[in-house]
């Protein structure tokens, strides 16, 4: 376990996705604490703007814009897992390959 | 009995106010009075009752080891456990209160569903798989991983004893309230049947009979609030434009329905808000036992984008539904007469009619436009579901909190590791039925109390005691026993402290005449206290065993990447 550790340290391959993995995931939750805390000072601060109409109706950009960040949510996570079951777990099944 | 509506709907709007996980236990607020018995209702939960109990007789009799009892054997898959995640988070209180909040509010629901919904995405990427990777059965095992057992594990235990505890107390006076309403039966036997079932389904079933039954309540709730959504829309063909149009003219508000209200004033409570949601998710203990009863970080991952998915999905039926609720509730019906709401307050208004003017407080309004919809059998359809909503919920809590006791304090404090698997478990179920005879206690306590911040404080806490050092031990080299004990136990306290002597409690609950700590969610301060206290008592910690800790940082970091040596793993 010991020795596996250290082979897994001194991988190349292990840096390589540690980085892409931590850089991607990273992004990944700016974004959504960016549309998240967008949308609650939206709140706060532009009640205006969140209740003008979008048409000619009653629907106000309120309306979208809420949808839009539930729905965000939910198309962030399936991009992260889409990655990270493929390209990341595959680079990660190589590295316990070679640390036996 | 007028009386009693009036003031269940005043408590509730109340609590509304103050903050969404206040709003979301609004269900339970004051007094109601009993109504009569609801057959259809009955029966349907009879047959939920009857099926869940064959699943845990299933689900005993392959439940043998500690692995079975805590982790359903760790054989359950990332679509399952998605929707188990999803029926923990989707309680009863949510259904009713935020629709409720909808129908009072308009928009504003919406503003709430956003705020519950966002920690999921943070969860996934930051934590879910090094939490598959490094633990066992509790957040414990994640948060002690490289630390000195006792005080890690003593800590963990009571942060998740003090979460389990005040969350089984609003559900369970929930319960309680909910089941009178809805039922007709008494309050004290509602809270025995619900003590008594998820004592059963623990004790005999353990986490695979808790995930089955959460896993049918979910789909029975979703199903049952989609037919409700495409019901409404199909009145207004399919057009959520004409749903509003119709919804802004029957409502007292009008077109303001459309708009953002005032529930959020200063960016200080928006982002103390918004901390103690996203962070209390990843800190809740019941939750976090979810992600070992996967196979591996991969199935972890997948459960995380469906329990977003379906989440997501129910508060988009729920913001339908509360619409709903406003044109079906607030329009007269054929004869002129609106039958949900009180009479006698429509005449003294003089036909002029309001959404505060509903029979049984706010919290009905899903429920009436069941009844709206459907007539009586959806009615005790959707009325079923809520009772068998609170049912798996409480369930989920109670397994959480005895594998705190048996897992964390009897097997790694109290016997140092010397202890047998049946012993384990065997402390384990003997803590159920202790967990549910005291909740049924505190239940009957606290029928008569304010319990709705009791959720808020359950968030608060797990924002502040459990996830800060769940976070910075998988995080953070330096991190050493003294910086989490310290910053585990300080936002233990301070949250605790602040939330009381802030206007939720110390307020609106004690009856002073001015809260001492301004704000209602402390969240930003005491999670901020919590990190700085890790970051500065692991710092200035120079012993010995903060360099063995440091040390060992290596060997759980590759294990929490890569899955090398986790628990169950079947990557090779």
């Amino acid at each position: 376990m010991q020795e596996n550790a250290q082979r897994i340290l001194a991988n190349p391959k292990f840096q390589e996705l540690i980085a892409k993995r931590s850089a991607f995931a990273w992004t990944l939750s700016v974004i959504m604490l960016v549309i998240y805390f967008g949308f609650i000072l939206l709140v706060a601060f532009g009640k205006e703007f969140l209740g003008t109409r979008l048409g000619a109706g009653v629907t106000t950009w309120g309306v979208p814009i809420g949808v839009f960040t539930i729905v965000s949510a939910f198309v962030l996570t399936g991009i992260y897992v889409r990655r990270a079951n493929g390209e990341f777990d595959e680079l990660n099944r190589q590295i316990l390959e070679e640390s036996k | 009995m007028r009386a009693l509506f009036t003031r269940m709907g005043a408590a509730a709007a109340v609590a509304g106010a103050l903050l969404p996980t206040a709003a979301l236990a609004a269900a339970v607020e004051g007094a109601v009075a009993k109504q009569a018995t609801n057959y259809e209702a009955i029966i349907m939960f009879g047959v939920f009752v009857a099926a869940t109990l064959g699943i845990t007789f299933w689900a005993a009799r392959r439940t043998k080891s500690a692995k079975d009892f805590y982790a359903a054997g760790g054989g359950i898959t990332g679509f399952q456990n998605g929707l188990a995640i999803a029926g923990d988070y989707m309680s009863a209180a949510s259904f009713l209160g935020i629709a409720g909040l909808v129908y009072m509010n308009g928009f504003d629901g919406l503003i709430f569903s956003v705020g519950w919904l966002v920690g999921w995405p943070l969860i996934l990427f930051l934590i879910a798989e090094r939490l598959r990777n490094l633990g066992k059965y509790t957040f414990a095992d994640v948060a002690s991983y490289r630390f000195q057992q006792t005080p890690i594990r003593t800590l963990a235990a009571c942060g998740s004893l003090a979460t389990v505890t005040f969350y089984l107390i609003a559900q369970m006076v929930g319960a309680g309230k909910l089941i009178q309403l809805l039922f007709g039966m008494d309050y004290i036997w509602a809270v025995v049947i619900v003590g008594v079932l998820m004592i059963a389904y623990v004790t005999f079933g353990g986490m695979l009979a808790t995930t089955w039954v959460q896993i049918i309540k979910a789909v029975l709730l979703l199903s049952g609030a989609s037919f409700m959504a495409v019901m409404i829309l199909a009145k207004f063909g399919f057009s959520p434009e004409a749903l509003f149009t119709r919804a802004t003219e029957v409502h007292n508000k009008g077109f303001a329905i459309m708009q953002p209200g005032s529930l959020i004033h200063d960016p200080i409570s928006a982002i103390s808000l918004g901390m103690a949601l996203m962070f209390g998710t990843a800190g809740l203990p019941h939750i976090l036992m979810r992600f070992f009863t996967v196979s591996d970080a991969k199935e972890a991952r997948k459960s995380v984008f469906y329990a977003t998915g379906f989440i997501g999905y129910f508060y988009i039926l729920t913001f339908t539904i509360g619409f709903g609720a406003i044109v079906l509730i607030l329009s007269p019906d054929a004869n002129g007469a609106y039958p949900f709401l009180d009479a006698a307050k429509v005449a003294a208004a003089g036909g002029k009619v309001a959404p505060a003017m509903i029979t049984g407080g706010s919290n009905m309004a899903a429920i009436h436009t069941a009844n709206a919809i459907g007539g009586n059998l959806f009615y005790g359809f959707i009325s079923a579901v809520a009772f068998a909503t609170i049912l798996a919920v409480v369930a989920g809590l109670t397994l959480a909190g005895a594998s705190a006791v048996s897992h964390d304090l009897y097997a790694s404090v109290i016997a140092k590791g010397r202890v047998s698997e049946s012993d384990e478990i065997r402390v384990s179920k003997i803590t159920t039925v202790i967990i549910g005879i005291v909740s049924i206690f505190l239940g009957i306590a606290f029928e008569n109390q304010n319990v709705a911040f009791m959720v808020g404080l359950a968030f608060v806490i797990a924002a502040s005691a459990n996830f800060p050092i769940l976070l910075m031990s998988m995080f953070w080299k330096r991190m050493t026993t003294r910086g989490a004990v310290m910053g585990g136990w300080i936002g233990l306290i301070s949250s605790v402290a602040m939330l009381v002597l802030g206007p939720t409690v110390w307020k609106a609950v004690l009856g002073n005449p001015a809260a001492i700590f301004p704000y209602d969610n402390p969240g930003l301060f005491s999670i901020t206290l919590s990190f700085v206290a890790i970051w500065f008592f692991s710092i200035t910690d120079n012993s010995q065993t903060a360099k063995d800790e440091q040390r060992a940082f290596d060997a759980q970091y590759i294990r929490s990447q890569t899955g090398l040596g986790a628990e169950g793993a079947s990557a090779h």
